[in-house]
C-alpha cells in the first residue's frame, strides 16, 4: 500500500515536523519513505506544505499530485490543496482557522478544532502533534510505538515536559481519529 | 548500518566524508547552504578542513590547489555559483585535476529563482567553461543515489585525473529520505588515498630526487603541443566513454509502445506516471541517464522496442536532453518533448496526462 | 486633514518583503527620503543586491537594475560611464559587498567613481538564512560558524570603511547606525550629505550602517539593537572616516 499526504500551514505551525515524523516512523516499521518540503523566502511568515509518501513499495515520484490524506491547519491551505485530493480521500482540517471549512463530499471530512484542543492540552505548539495523532486513529498509517519513539529520540533527553505533552496531544489525536473509523 | 532520513544536501555531504573527503571549500547559496553547513558542522569532527569562501570563484581554486596537491576535495554550489566556477572548471581540465563538484540546480538563467530545475544540462555536459575539455556528469535521482554517486564520484575524479560533477537540483537537496551510507575509509585506505597521486601531484620531494619537478598548469604556448595535449584528454574522454557509461531502465520491455528518457529528479516523476499507466493496460519504458557524459547513446538505441512509437523526453527544462536523444533515436521513430520551466516540478499528472495522449 | 507622514514619491506602492522589526527598511527609507528632497527622482537610478534587498528594484520609485551577487559597483560603473548625467547608487549587504563583491568595491572606490555606495552591516547572510559574513563578529555563531567564528581560522570581521579609508580617491565614508532614534537622525544627515555630494558630482560615497538581522540572530527586534549596540559597535566604531568636502581626512 501507499499513502500519499500533504501537510499545510502557516509557517511556524510545524506542518513540516508532521510529514517528518510520520515519515520516520514508518521507516522504522521499515517502510519507503519520502518527504519533501516547500522551501524559500515563502516560508519566512508565508504559507508551508510539505509532502510525504509512506509506502511498502519503493516510492516513484516523492512529488504528491492526488493525495490520499490532506492535513490544513488554515483555510488557505485548505482551499489550495483540498480540490487535489484524490475521491474517497481524507481532508483533515482545523476547523479554528478555516472558517469557511471545505465544500467537498466525495472525500471524507474530519473537522477539528485543533487550537482549541491543543490549548487545553496547555500549549498551541502541540498542535502538529494532534494532528499527528489524528492521521494515526483514522488510518493506522504507522504505529503509536514508532512515533512514541521517535519522540524520545528527540526529546526525552532534551525537553521530557514537552514530550509528555506531545504523546498526550497524540492519545488525544488518536481517539478523535479514532471517531472516524 | 541502519537507515537515516535526511536531506540530500545532508547525505552527500556525509558520503564525501566518508569517502574521505577532508577539504570543502564554497559559498552559501539556496537550495544548497544545508551542503556547506553540513561540512562546516562535521568537517573540525574529523580532522578536515571547511573554508566558506569569499566567492565561488575563489572556492573552485582552492579546490584547483587541493586538488593540485593530491587531495580528495570537493565544492558545491547551485545554478549561479556553478557559472562562476566555470573558469576554475576549465582550468583544471586542462591541468588534469581530480575533484567533486556538486550542483543542486535551481530555475534560471541569471539569478532566476530558487525552485528545483534541470536548467544546466549544456553547461555541465557540453563544457560550460572555455575549450575542448569534458566533466563526467552524474545525475541522481534519489538522496540514496546522490550519496552513493558521491563516492564513487571521488573514484571516478581520481581514475581519470578528471573533474566530476554530480548533477542534482532543489528537490533532491531538499527532500529527506531514507539513506544507508558505504562504510567510512578506513585510516589505511586514507593513507593510500593521500598518496596515489605522489607521482605527479605538488609534494614534498621526499627522497631528495634532483628531478623532482610536479607542474599544475593549463598553460601551452606551443600550439603543436597543446594539440597533442588535448588529444591525450580525447583518448582519456574514449576511454571513459567505453568504461564509465551508467543508466537505469526501467519497465523496458518488447511490449513498450512509447519509450520515455528522463534524468534526476524528472525521471523518478515519469516513473510514477508510467506505473499509474501500467495499471491500465499501458506499457511504457524509461531509460535514466544516470551519467549525462558519457551519455548511454547505445542503451537507448537497444530500447526501442519493435511496437514503439515514438520516444519522449521528459525535463525540468527546455529540452537540452533532446539532441542527445536523437543521436541515441538516429531518426528510428520520432523525438517529442515536453518540459517545465522556471523551477516548476511536473507532477505525475502532468505526465500522465501527456502519455495517455499518445495512445 | 494634516498629512504628518506619507511615503516618498521616490518609493513604489511596492510593500517591503523585510522581516518585521529589520532596520533594511529604514534605511530603504532614509535613501528614498533623500533622494526626493534633492528632487533626484528623475535623474536617480539604483543596483540592487543579491540579499534581502534584491527586491530593492521594485521598491524605490525611479530607474533601478538588479545585479549579479556582488557585482553592483560594477554596474554601477557601467550606467554612470554611460550616462554620466544621472546619479547612481547600490544598495548592499555585506556578502554581496564585502565578501563576493571585494574587488568591484575596493576598484570602485579606487577609481573614484562618482557613484554612492550603501552598504548595510548585519553581520550575517541573511536571505540565505543565517551563514557567516565577513563582518560576522569574532565567537559569533552562524549556520557556518557553528562553533562560534575563529579569527585564527577565517580572519577577523572586515571593516570596510577602514578598508576603502586606506585609498585615496573616495570622498565621503561614514559609518552609522541604525539601532536608536538618535542614530537614526544621525544616519540620515550622513545618507542626505551622500546623496549631496553625488548630486554634485564630488566623487565616491560610501555610508556603512550598522543593522539588525532580528530572524537570523534568533533575538526580538529590541533585543537585536540591544545586542548590537553592546557588540557590533564597540568593532565597528561610528563616525566619519574620509570627508574631503569637510576637510576630514
Ligand atoms: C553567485 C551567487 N552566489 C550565492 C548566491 C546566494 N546568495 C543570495 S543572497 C546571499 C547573501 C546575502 O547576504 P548579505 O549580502 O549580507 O545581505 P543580507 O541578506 O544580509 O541583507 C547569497 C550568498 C547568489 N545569489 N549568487
Ligand atoms: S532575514 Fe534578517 S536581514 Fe533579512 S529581512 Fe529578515 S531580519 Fe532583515
Ligand atoms: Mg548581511
Amino acid at each position: 500500500m501507499t499513502t500519499e499526504m500533504i501537510c499545510a500551514g502557516f509557517g511556524g505551525q510545524g506542518v513540516l515536523t508532521i510529514g517528518r515524523f510520520l515519515a520516520q516512523a514508518g521507516m522504522k516499521e521499515g517502510k519507503n519513505v519520502s518527504w519533501l518540503p516547500s522551501y524559500g523566502p515563502e516560508m519566512r511568515g508565508g504559507t508551508a506544505n510539505v509532502s510525504t509518501v509512506i509506502s511498502d513499495e519503493p516510492i516513484a515520484s516523492p512529488i504528491v499530485s492526488y493525495p490520499d490524506l490532506l492535513v490544513a491547519l488554515n483555510q488557505p491551505s485548505l482551499d489550495k490543496f483540498g480540490p487535489m485530493v484524490r475521491k474517497d480521500g481524507i481532508i483533515i482540517y482545523n476547523t479554528n482557522m478555516c472558517p469557511r471549512g471545505c465544500k467537498r463530499d466525495d472525500v471524507q471530512l474530519i473537522p477539528v478544532p485543533m487550537n482549541d484542543i491543543a490549548n487545553e492540552i496547555g500549549s498551541a505548539i502541540v498542535l502538529n502533534m494532534l494532528a499527528i495523532g489524528i492521521i494515526i486513529g483514522k488510518t493506522g498509517l504507522v504505529k503509536y510505538e514508532s512515533i512514541e519513539e521517535v519522540l524520545n529520540s528527540f526529546l526525552r533527553e532534551k525537553n521530557p515536559e514537552l514530550l509528555e505533552k506531545n504523546l498526550q496531544a497524540i492519545k488525544r489525536g488518536i481517539e478523535i481519529g479514532k471517531q472516524y473509523t | 548500518m541502519s537507515k537515516i532520513l535526511m536531506k540530500g544536501n545532508e547525505a552527500v555531504a556525509e558520503a564525501a566524508i566518508r569517502a574521505g573527503c577532508r577539504l570543502y571549500f564554497a559559498y552559501p547559496i539556496t537550495p544548497q547552504s544545508e551542503l556547506i553547513e553540513y561540512m562546516a558542522k562535521m568537517m573540525p569532527k574529523v580532522g578536515g578542513t571547511f573554508i566558506q569562501a569569499e566567492s565561488e570563484v575563489a572556492a573552485i581554486n582552492m579546490v584547483y590547489g587541493a586538488a593540485g596537491v593530491g587531495k580528495r576535495v570537493m565544492t558545491s554550489s547551485s545554478s549561479p555559483g556553478i557559472s562562476l566556477k566555470q573558469e576554475g572548471i576549465s582550468y583544471m581540465a586542462g591541468a588534469e585535476l581530480p575533484a567533486v563538484i556538486v550542483n543542486v540546480q535551481r530555475g534560471g538563467p541569471g539569478l532566476g529563482d530558487i525552485q528545483p530545475a534541470q536548467g544546466d544540462y549544456f553547461q555541465a555536459v557540453k563544457g560550460g567553461g572555455h575549450g575542448d575539455y569534458q566533466l563526467i556528469v552524474l545525475a541522481p535521482c534519489s538522496v540514496q543515489e546522490f550519496a552513493d554517486l558521491a563516492s564513487d564520484a571521488f573514484d571516478l575524479a581520481d581514475k581519470y585525473r578528471n573533474p566530476v560533477m554530480i548533477l542534482a537540483d532543489g528537490m533532491l537537496g531538499q527532500m529527506m529520505e531514507p539513506v544507508e551510507f558505504k562504510p567510512a575509509k578506513t585510516q589505511e585506505e586514507l593513507e593510500a588515498l593521500a598518496n596515489q597521486h605522489l607521482s605527479w601531484c605538488i609534494c614534498p620531494n621526499a627522497d631528495g630526487d634532483a628531478k623532482h619537478h610536479h607542474e599544475i598548469n593549463s598553460l601551452e604556448l606551443d600550439p603543436e603541443i597543446l594539440e597533442k595535449h588535448v588529444n591525450k584528454l580525447y583518448e582519456k574522454y574514449a576511454e571513459i566513454e567505453k568504461n564509465e557509461v551508467r543508466y537505469e531502465s526501467y519497465n523496458v520491455s518488447d511490449d513498450n509502445e512509447i519509450l520515455c528518457v528522463a534524468w534526476g529528479t524528472a525521471a523518478r516523476v515519469v516513473k510514477s506516471a508510467i506505473n499509474e499507466l501500467a495499471v491500465r493496460g499501458k506499457s511504457i519504458g524509461l531509460v535514466r541517464p544516470i551519467t549525462c557524459w558519457p551519455y548511454p547513446y547505445e542503451a537507448i538505441a537497444s530500447a526501442i522496442g519493435p511496437k514503439v512509437k515514438k520516444v519522449y523526453v521528459f525535463e525540468l527544462n527546455s529540452g537540452q536532453m533532446v539532441e542527445d536523444v536523437k543521436i541515441a533515436v538516429n531518426g528510428k521513430v520520432p523525438v517529442d518533448f515536453w518540459g517545465k520551466l522556471g523551477g516548476i516540478v511536473f507532477t505525475p499528472a502532468d505526465i500522465q496526462a501527456k502519455l495517455e495522449a499518445c495512445f | 486633514m494634516q498629512v504628518i507622514a506619507k511615503r516618498p514619491e521616490t518609493l513604489t506602492a511596492e510593500p517591503f518583503t523585510y522581516c518585521p522589526g529589520c532596520t533594511h527598511g529604514i534605511a530603504t527609507r532614509l535613501i528614498a527620503e533623500a533622494i526626493e528632497e534633492h528632487g533626484l527622482i528623475n535623474l536617480m537610478a539604483g543596483v540592487a543586491p543579491v540579499g534581502c534587498a534584491v527586491f530593492a528594484y521594485k521598491f524605490f520609485n525611479f530607474d533601478m537594475a538588479e545585479a549579479a551577487h556582488g557585482r553592483a559597483p560594477a554596474v554601477a560603473t557601467g550606467m554612470k560611464r554611460g550616462r554620466p548625467n544621472m546619479h547612481i547608487f547600490t544598495y548592499q549587504g555585506d556578502g554581496d559587498l564585502a565578501a563576493i563583491g571585494t574587488a568591484e568595491i575596493v576598484h570602485a572606490a579606487n577609481r573614484g567613481e562618482h557613484i554612492s555606495i550603501f552598504f548595510i552591516n548585519n553581520a550575517i547572510y541573511g536571505m540565505t538564512g543565517g551563514q557567516m559574513a565577513p563582518t560576522t563578529l569574532a565567537g559569533m555563531k552562524t549556520t557556518t560558524s557553528p562553533y562560534g567564528r575563529n579569527p585564527d581560522d577565517i580572519g577577523y570581521p572586515i571593516r570596510m570603511c577602514e578598508l576603502l579609508a586606506s585609498l585615496v580617491a573616495p570622498y565621503y565614508i561614514e559609518r552609522v547606525s541604525l539601532l536608536s532614534p538618535g542614530d537614526i537622525l544621525r544616519a540620515k544627515k550622513a545618507v542626505n550629505k551622500a546623496i549631496q555630494y553625488n548630486k554634485e558630482e564630488r566623487g565616491f560615497t560610501f555610508i556603512e550602517f550598522i543593522s539588525t538581522c532580528p530572524t537570523n540572530w534568533g533575538f526580538d527586534p529590541d533585543k537585536a539593537r540591544e545586542w548590537a549596540k553592546e557588540n557590533m559597535l564597540p568593532y565597528y566604531k561610528l563616525g566619519v572616516f574620509r570627508d574631503k568636502g569637510e576637510e576630514v581626512q
